[in-house]
């Protein structure tokens, strides 16, 4: 209560200042890294779920003696509140669901470069170009279908026979979600921005089912709402773990290796400047790609591991199958094409 | 024709005391057409509320400028903004429409009917301000997954926002006069006529300030379209900040957004006419036939059940088919039960504190500046959470870096969002307090204070309250604000709901949703009761 009246003047004090134009300041450029300090705790902004991310923060804790605060919420957002926070945030790791956040902060000059062993240890294609963040598992995209309707065998295995007439109006996709939108942009890599903007156009014109994420379409399809959706592998997982794989209606087709539509994207993490010389952070994101943490999300996830020596979850193509095209996953003026793209086919 | 108010009858909650200016001083900004100039004490506070509220409204000009005008008009034009914004437009007019229409049909019934378990009938159509539109939405697609577009999304919304028009009409009929609707009866006119006639000129304030909060519900709703994919500008907005973390694209679909609920803050002024207020005096319910009342009963039910029985079933199937049901973690429930109702009370005082002084200047003065103060009141209501959200980040890291990721400004972020919902049943509350009264008490001698708090104090608080409880439900149920702006490590019912059901854990899931809704029905049964003036005699 009583706080309120300080609080309403600077409230106006503050409007009065930014109408004269004060805006957050604009990111410094990342300092030389100093000798690394430790403290026994450190901030972690988590776009990845509470459920799965937690035992495995519990284990590190464990282990290291370091405490972790953690923060939790959707990427999407998380990366907004830490552009917007710029070099004034609390966090020290962010962990993303997706290359796009990172990519976005990461050219914001947010991150502060990581050490040779981290950026080194996932295979290119599937980290950063500039060792600003690393990847850290991998979800393959993919077409789930409806089980009720289809086998496996009858479901074509390249993307371009799923805009044809015969899926008209029977096919789910997320234009706006960044999954989406890495694969747009890997198909523009690998077959040509024309065959791209055709691709789109085709589909576009089919009547798709526009959902906003993986997510909604994997549960449309699940209850024979539409017959087939373009996800990532992963949420299949995550929703069989719950109702029980059997239950399952939804089934997924992996595509041809080398198909546009079968490409991974990647889940990562990175390091924010004001944490330069953070140790507890640096050890951190060390653990993420330590054979123990790969292996927890292999089993708990069902996520690609993206480093050396452990094996891909049962039941799921090698990571080597599935064709990765040389591409930065996190290229935002790629990403500013695509979207100029879905744009122009009026699917954004 | 006034009854006098009792005397004394005053409540624990009343605003700090004013000192009243010793002198009026007339503010040259003011253009004056109704009684008397404002004490600049009370145009101050209501600036410094106004400032507070457009708070989002300077981040989203800043984060919009800085990209430069050709990229403004870049996102305006692209792809299918423009559907976007016809989508949210329609949907808001159309869900205020259906509101308007079936909470009065619901209040007029409730109160001039004599319905069986009358009272229990209001308080039940008070229950859908429980349930958050995701969980309507996701509660439907359990039970109808098919459903998708339009139709579905204006059915729920107006579903779960009817009591915004329902409870201050109920409020108002009871205490309006009767008796020229007897006359207009008599003069011939059908049952429809006479009430369009005798007594709809009297509910008309609390029904119009009602459906503004409908409209900003649903210009600013992001979880029910996302549920039932149908596009409007808070999806474009979303997308905005998942995909392309563009923020200055953002901005600008949400300034958009601001414009249209501009057109919508505008609409409510010109239907807002200044009646004269007809004696109060509640009309005894008619006893009707049991046919009659068999036919009644679609009407006072459909919202309730659409709104809350058919979603919390679909929640309970989702239960049984789930593998998630562990043991319920009892003290970690108990602490987000803690935390949602702390922040709820806190936010719940701060927005009528906020709101008191622009609703006070609304209810008795004319000017521009006091309808740019106001509409200027109601934009945060307009906007999607994280909108709001990002703009006390930006705020509280620029002007109070101390207070950044503290409870403080989190209530600070409901009160920005949430204080319209205190403005317009606060103004109609001060609105009715009859200024002879005040002359009266004056003329006995009384203090302007004393004026105040025995005559103004006791006629409005029923409206202070009503705000209060409105505010204190919507914070409960708030998610994006929420997420960006707790102290890391604090959780609501609304965030602990979120991270069960964002990895499909339903089971895990289901204990919050239940107790959420069970937690926000609380301040909306007590909001069924409060009788909208102390004028009334039941």
């Amino acid at each position: 209560m009583r706080i309120t009246a300080p609080l309403s003047l600077t409230a106006l004090a503050a409007v009065g200042l930014l109408l004269a134009g004060c805006a957050a300041g604009a990111p410094t450029e990342t300092e030389q890294p100093a000798e690394p300090t430790a403290d026994g705790t450190f901030t972690l902004y988590s776009g990845r779920d509470e459920a799965l991310v937690q035992p495995l923060i519990d284990q590190f804790e464990a282990a290291s003696g370091i405490e972790v605060e953690v923060r939790y919420g959707n990427t999407a957002e998380l990366g907004a509140l830490l552009l917007e926070e710029g070099d004034a945030t609390p966090a020290d790791v962010f962990l993303s669901q997706d290359a796009g956040a990172l990519g976005a902060l990461s050219q914001a000059g947010l991150f502060t470069a990581l050490p040779d062993d981290i950026a080194d240890a996932v295979p290119a294609g599937f980290t950063s170009t500039d060792a600003s963040w690393v990847g850290i598992t991998g979800r393959a995209r993919v077409v789930v279908y409806d089980g009720d309707e289809f086998t496996a065998d009858e479901l074509p295995d390249t993307i371009d026979a799923y805009v044809t007439d015969e899926w008209n109006g029977r096919i789910g996709v997320a234009p706006s979600n960044a999954s989406f939108q890495s694969f747009v942009t890997a198909q523009r890599v690998l077959d040509g921005e024309d065959a791209a903007a055709e691709w789109l156009a085709a589909l576009a014109a089919n009547d798709p089912q526009i959902f906003e994420g993986n997510t909604p379409i994997l549960t449309a399809v699940n209850e024979g709402v539409v017959d087939a959706g373009l996800i990532n592998h992963y949420y299949w997982f995550r929703a069989a773990a719950e109702v029980g794989a059997e239950n399952m209606r939804a089934q997924l087709k992996f595509l041809a290796a080398g198909d546009a539509g079968s490409i991974v994207n990647v889940t990562g993490a990175g390091i924010l400047s004001p944490a330069v010389d953070d140790a507890d952070a640096l050890e951190f994101v060390r653990y993420l790609i330590s054979l123990d943490a790969q292996t927890y999300f292999v089993e708990q996830t069902f996520e690609y591991p993206l480093v050396a020596g452990v094996d891909a979850p049962e039941g799921l193509p090698s990571l080597e199958s599935l064709v990765n095209p040389e591409l930065d996953l996190s290229d935002l003026d790629d990403l500013a094409t695509t979207q100029q793209l879905l744009a122009d086919a009026g699917l954004i | 024709m006034t009854v006098a108010p009792e005397a004394g009858t005053t409540a624990a909650g009343v605003p700090e005391a004013r000192t009243a200016p010793a002198a009026q001083s007339r503010l040259g900004a003011l253009r004056l057409g109704a009684p008397g100039t404002p004490p600049t004490w009370l145009v101050i506070a209501a600036v410094v509320s106004a400032a507070a509220a457009s708070i989002p409204l300077v981040y989203l000009l800043v984060r919009a400028l800085e990209s430069g005008a050709a990229s403004i008009i870049e996102t305006l034009s692209r792809g299918r903004v423009l559907e976007y914004a016809s989508n949210s437009l329609g949907l808001a007019a159309a869900t205020t429409a259906t509101a308007l229409v079936l909470g009065t049909a619901v209040a007029f019934v409730l109160t001039r009917v004599r319905v069986p378990f009358a009272r229990t009938w209001l308080l039940i159509s008070a229950l859908p301000l429980a349930v958050p539109s995701y969980l309507a939405g996701y509660g439907w697609l359990v039970a109808i997954p098919s459903l998708n577009g339009f139709l579905p999304s204006w059915l729920l919304l107006t579903a779960v926002t009817v009591p915004y028009v329902t409870l201050p009409v109920a409020a108002a009929l009871r205490g309006a006069s009767g008796d020229l609707e007897g006359v207009a009866r008599t003069l011939g006119r059908g049952p429809l006529r006479a009430f369009l006639v005798a007594t709809w000129p009297s509910v008309r304030p609390a029904a119009i300030a009602g459906s503004l909060l409908v409209a900003l519900y649903a210009l600013s709703d992001f979880g029910l379209v996302a549920m039932m994919r149908f596009p409007t500008l808070t999806w474009g907005i979303n997308a905005a900040y998942s995909a392309s973390f563009d923020r200055a694209q953002a901005a600008t679909l949400a300034l958009l957004l601001v414009v249209l609920a501009l057109v919508v803050v505008a609409g409510e002024r010109s239907a807002r006419r200044q009646l004269p207020r007809a004696a109060a005096r509640a009309v005894a319910p008619r006893t009707v036939g049991r046919g009659m009342l068999i036919s009644l009963l679609p009407v006072v039910a459909v919202a309730p059940l659409v709104g809350v029985a058919v979603p919390l079933l679909g929640l309970l199937t989702r239960l049984l088919d789930a593998a998630t049901l562990r043991a319920i973690d009892v003290p970690r429930l108990l602490e987000a039960v803690g935390s949602t109702v702390g922040v709820a009370v806190a936010a719940a005082l701060l927005a009528v504190l906020l709101a008191l002084p622009i609703a006070a200047l609304a209810s008795r003065y004319r000017g521009r500046l006091i309808t740019a103060i106001e509409s200027v009141g109601y934009l945060g209501h307009a906007l999607p959470g994280i909108v709001v959200g990002l703009s006390l980040v930006f705020f509280a890291l620029a002007v109070v870096p101390a207070l950044y990721q503290s409870i403080v400004v989190l209530v600070f972020a409901y009160a920005v969002l949430f204080m319209p919902k205190a403005i317009g049943t606060m103004r109609a509350g001060l609105g009715d307090v009859p200024p002879r009264l005040v002359a009266v008490a004056r003329t006995l001698g009384q203090s302007p204070l004393q004026a105040w708090w025995r005559v103004t104090v006791p006629l409005a608080l029923p409206s202070v309250g009503i705000g209060a409880l409105l505010v204190a439900i919507a914070t409960m149920k708030e998610l994006p604000a929420t997420l960006l702006l707790r102290p890391t490590g604090v959780q609501t019912l609304a965030t602990e709901l979120w991270n069960r059901t964002v990895v499909f854990e339903f089971g895990a899931a289901a204990p919050y949703a239940a107790l959420l809704v069970l937690v926000a029905a609380v301040p909306a049964v007590i909001l069924s009761g409060v009788r909208s003036s102390a004028k009334e005699e039941l």
